[in-house]
């Protein structure tokens, strides 16, 4: 016990546990503008700021069109800062607005792109965050995405139901796959105290693995295909177009909407959701409460694995509209870094998700216009989390931590900010 | 998994209480259905074929030398170890902990040595036969087992290790079996040898993950750290020509990748999961960005470093089996050696390794004791990445010869995985690593002879292994105490 008071609550900074708590006093003489420089959202944007001039710095010096520009630097200096900011407009271009596209559908294209790309990491970005907000880390969502994809992808090829109907069942489908091996990682951990970091990375490759010897069975196989792909999803299966044809949007981004208001619901309304915050604040008390924490658990996990099961719905019925070895991509993965970004709050995962959607959307017609590998987006996606997870260090970057000399049993200034993380939902 | 019911836990249970119960079934019930499974497999689904085990390197004779050497050495291992056994139980205390399974070892060697002197070269085994009598054993193991748990006793370590042995030779007799030929054959010593070059990596990983968690530092970067020391050491050898400066570099690759965990995990008390995962995720960026861009642009002047080749000892390399995985390897392999004696006797032989320890179970106590908690961490941080950066060189250096996208593959995790079977011990950690890698290489052998198992349930393997050995069906994992809490003065 008395080890678990010693650690400061930046020792679970960004899972943020409580409900939204006053800011406590501020420093005698902080000014406004120090609280609001200082505070969450800042220290936000500060990171999202020093990871993209980290990345510039990057693709700077490996550029060899930077170093010829540099070379007549103080000849036509416009050339060599237009040359580091090419891939950034390219970015720009291919995720928000393309003003050289012909027409309307043209210019718009990008931004309804980074919609579609973010969808999936919308849904899997939630189960991370669900699970962080119980204080559990579901470094599973691969995996559930996986199990959720396969499900939902042999009931959307193999039954024939009517139209409606069809989606709805694959839906489910998805839900159940994910959440049951989801829910399996939380059973292991209520029953036998497996830790759940382990055994959902083990599970991930189980689960890819699992995958890769179903498509080359004939329940899954593409008839007359040799290579290890399923055959389309039925019509009725999929989730219909939002926008025509011309884009590749589709109905699960207004899901993934829906569902993140049903996160927020579950997490600040309902008594479950209570339970899952109080099990993640902390589980003694809230085994000492009457919270059955086991069931918390169990329940948690399986949810979280439902909410990326959704996300491989989202593949496998809305963009992909078939089964591969790489339907999951990076997106299990990709999504800790969203739930990390969104404060494990369900609109902040859904604002990171955007972000992170607009970058991966943005990444590859940067790669096609300046040849800049669309790897700078990993760098810069996880420079973010590394700088958002770790306030003081963004803080001494930029100057902003105060200046007064700490004392040792002073709790650490990142306390403050920290705590009322919560408040976003 | 609803067969661990019957536990005497119940659900509502903190871990920590679950972790001791008065009886367990769980070891019982782990190694009954892992009997059955194999029951099944081995015994009433194996051919009427046999499988054929060659021992000798093909192309290669064997070493009449060696084999004589070998066995000379044996007898007088065996003897010796005995008499320190007899010893041991005249002066009426039980045998030191190594001598049993160093007397085991004498008595495999000899008996490869008697092989080897005889001029056998090839085993053949009928599947029916060993399949049913590994069936038998592990049966019997498991029943007694179970008849042990309820009167509150564990199956001795002894029983547990002819349990695996009865399990492994069960599984590879009918895996080759299975293959397409009349008499299947596959090279057991191509099979073993391979198996530890696999395992390098992994051995140097799990050695990082038990250095940086014994005291304290959960570290899931072990991905990046092996893929970042690959880069490094590509990148090192072939500017400046020499393979040991790429080892030097890829140490001090893997060290920064440590840095950066140490420093915001311990300074800025960041969740140390968080702060792994992220770093694996940013090495893979950083250095496909730096291939895509600079080593594709320049791939004579910077990809293209030096080989590590074996360096072979004589006579010692012929002995059957064992020689090439002891005496034939590249100074990486001989380094893993190495490695592994140095941290098993460093953590557990010296004053250093057990303040390391008392810093992961309980950091207040060494404190207390006058132990800089968080700079024994650090260092220990920073020179588990400087090891897993060296085994990332073998990718580059001693595999192949030249870097690609995301080479590590995943071996991070399985060290990771490697680490947590070998239940948090160098030796452990070790043998893991060379059973993983064993899984390895053997679902690529299998894939030419072909097999009745399709090779991704092979390639899961080492990862069902794992969740079995957290969830503690089979034995208990159990990690350092206060892993991944950051220790704040005061």
């Amino acid at each position: 016990m008395a080890e678990a008071q010693q650690v400061p609550e930046t020792a679970q900074a960004p899972l943020p546990t409580g409900p939204s708590q006053p800011t406590p006093s501020a420093p005698a003489g902080a000014t406004l503008l120090r609280r609001i420089v200082t505070g969450t959202p800042m220290v936000s944007l500060l990171s999202v700021v020093l990871a993209i001039v980290i990345g510039g710095i990057l693709m700077a010096v490996t550029n060899p069109k930077v170093a010829t520009a540099a070379g007549y630097f103080f000849g036509r200096p416009g050339d060599t800062i237009a040359e580091i900011f090419r891939p950034y407009a390219a970015l720009v271009q291919g995720s928000i607005f393309n003003w050289e596209g012909a027409d309307f559908t043209a210019q718009i294209y990008p931004l309804v792109e980074t919609f579609t790309v973010s969808t999936p990491l919308i849904f899997a970005g939630l189960g991370v965050a669900l699970a962080f907000r119980a204080g559990l880390f579901n470094i599973g969502a691969q995996g559930q995405l996986i199990f959720g994809a396969l499900l939902g992808a042999y009931v959307g090829f193999t039954w024939h139901l009517p139209p409606g109907l069809h989606l709805l069942v694959v839906i489910l489908a998805g839900i159940v796959g994910g959440g049951l091996w989801g829910g399996l990682v939380g059973f292991l951990k209520a029953r036998t105290g497996a830790h759940e970091v382990i055994v959902t990375i083990m599970f991930n490759y189980v689960a890819s693995f699992l995958l890769l010897f179903l498509l080359t069975t004939p329940a899954f196989q593409r008839k007359g295909s040799t290579n290890p792909i399923s055959p389309f999803l039925d019509e009725d299966a999929l989730f219909p177009a939002l926008l025509g044809p011309q884009f590749r949007i589709h109905a699960g981004f207004i899901l993934a909407i829906l569902v993140t208001w049903g996160v927020w619901w579950i997490l600040n309304r309902s008594t479950i959701g209570f339970e899952f915050r109080a099990v993640g604040a902390n589980p003694n008390a809230a085994r000492t409460a009457g919270v059955n924490v086991g069931r918390a658990t169990v329940l948690v996990m399986a949810l979280a694995g439902a909410l990326a099961g959704l996300s491989g719905i989202a593949q496998v019925a809305g963009t992909e509209k078939y089964l591969s070895g790489g339907v999951a991509a990076s997106i299990g993965f990709d999504a800790i870094t969203v739930a990390l970004l969104g404060r494990s709050t369900p609109w902040g995962t859904l604002f990171a998700g955007l972000l992170f959607g607009a970058f991966r959307a943005g990444g590859v017609s940067m790669q096609a216009v300046t040849q800049t590998p669309i790897d700078i987006v990993l760098v810069i996606q996880s420079l973010i989390v590394l700088f958002i997870a770790a306030p003081p260090l963004v803080r001494a970057v930029f100057g902003l931590n105060p200046r007064r000399p700490k004392k040792a049993k002073e709790p650490p200034r990142a306390k403050a900010p920290m705590s009322t993380s919560g408040a976003a939902s | 998994m609803s067969t661990a019911t019957t536990a005497t836990t119940r659900p509502d249970e903190a871990p920590e209480e679950v972790l001791a119960p008065l009886v367990s079934w769980k070891a019982p019930i782990g190694l009954g259905i892992l009997a059955v499974v194999g029951t099944v497999m081995f015994g009433v689904f194996s051919g009427g074929k046999s499988a054929a085990f060659g021992l000798v390197d093909t192309g290669r004779g064997a070493s009449a030398v060696a084999a004589w050497l070998a066995l000379a050495v044996a007898i007088l291992a065996a003897a010796w170890l005995s008499y320190a056994w007899f010893r041991a139980r005249r002066a009426g205390h039980g045998p030191a902990g190594w001598i049993p399974p160093a007397l085991a070892a004498a008595v495999v060697v000899f008996v490869l040595a008697v092989l080897g002197v005889a001029g056998v070269t090839v085993i053949t085994l009928g599947a029916r036969l060993i399949g049913w009598l590994s069936a038998v054993v592990m049966l019997a193991l498991a029943g007694w087992s179970a008849w042990l748990a309820p009167r509150g006793h564990k199956l001795p370590r002894w029983g547990v290790a002819a349990f695996a042995i009865a399990f492994l030779v069960g599984f590879l007799v009918w895996i080759v079996a299975g293959g397409r030929d009349a008499t299947p054959y596959i090279s057991l010593a191509g099979l073993l040898a391979g198996a530890v070059t696999l395992a390098v990596p992994l051995v140097f990983g799990s050695l990082s993950g038990v250095l940086c968690e014994r005291s304290g530092i959960v570290n899931i970067a072990i991905e990046g750290q092996l893929l970042m020391g690959a880069f490094s050491a590509a990148v090192g050898a072939t500017v400046t020509g020499s393979v040991y400066a790429g080892l030097i570099a890829a140490a001090v690759a893997g060290a920064l990748v440590s840095l950066v965990l140490a420093v915001v995990s311990i300074k800025y008390l960041v969740n140390q999961i968080i702060v792994g995962v992220v770093l694996n995720v940013l090495v893979v960026g950083l250095t496909n960005f730096l291939f895509s861009t600079l080593l594709t642009a320049n791939p004579e002047g910077l990809n293209k470093p030096p080989h590590l080749g074996s360096i072979e000892i004589p006579v010692l390399a012929d002995v059957p089996l064992i020689g090439p995985i002891l005496f034939r390897q590249s100074l990486v392999g001989y380094l893993m050696y190495i490695a592994v004696i140095v941290v098993y006797v460093g953590l557990f032989h010296t004053k250093w390794g057990l303040r390391v320890r008392a810093v992961g179970e309980h950091p207040q106590a060494a404190d207390t004791l006058g132990v800089n908690v968080n700079r024994t961490r650090f260092w220990n941080t920073i020179l588990g990445g400087a090891i897993a950066g060296i085994g990332g060189s073998f990718f580059t250096l001693v595999a192949v010869d030249a870097f690609s996208k995301e080479m590590s593959a995943g071996r991070g995790y399985i060290a990771l995985a490697a680490l947590i079977f070998g239940r948090w011990n160098p030796i452990g950690a070790f043998l893991a690593s060379l059973l993983f890698g064993f899984a390895d290489n053997l679902q690529s052998v299998i894939t030419i002879i072909g097999s009745p198992l399709p090779s991704q349930f092979m390639a899961m393997l080492p990862y069902v292994v794992t969740v079995f050995a957290v969830a503690g069906l089979v034995g208990r994992s159990r990690p350092p105490a206060m892993e991944g809490i950051p220790y704040v003065k005061g």
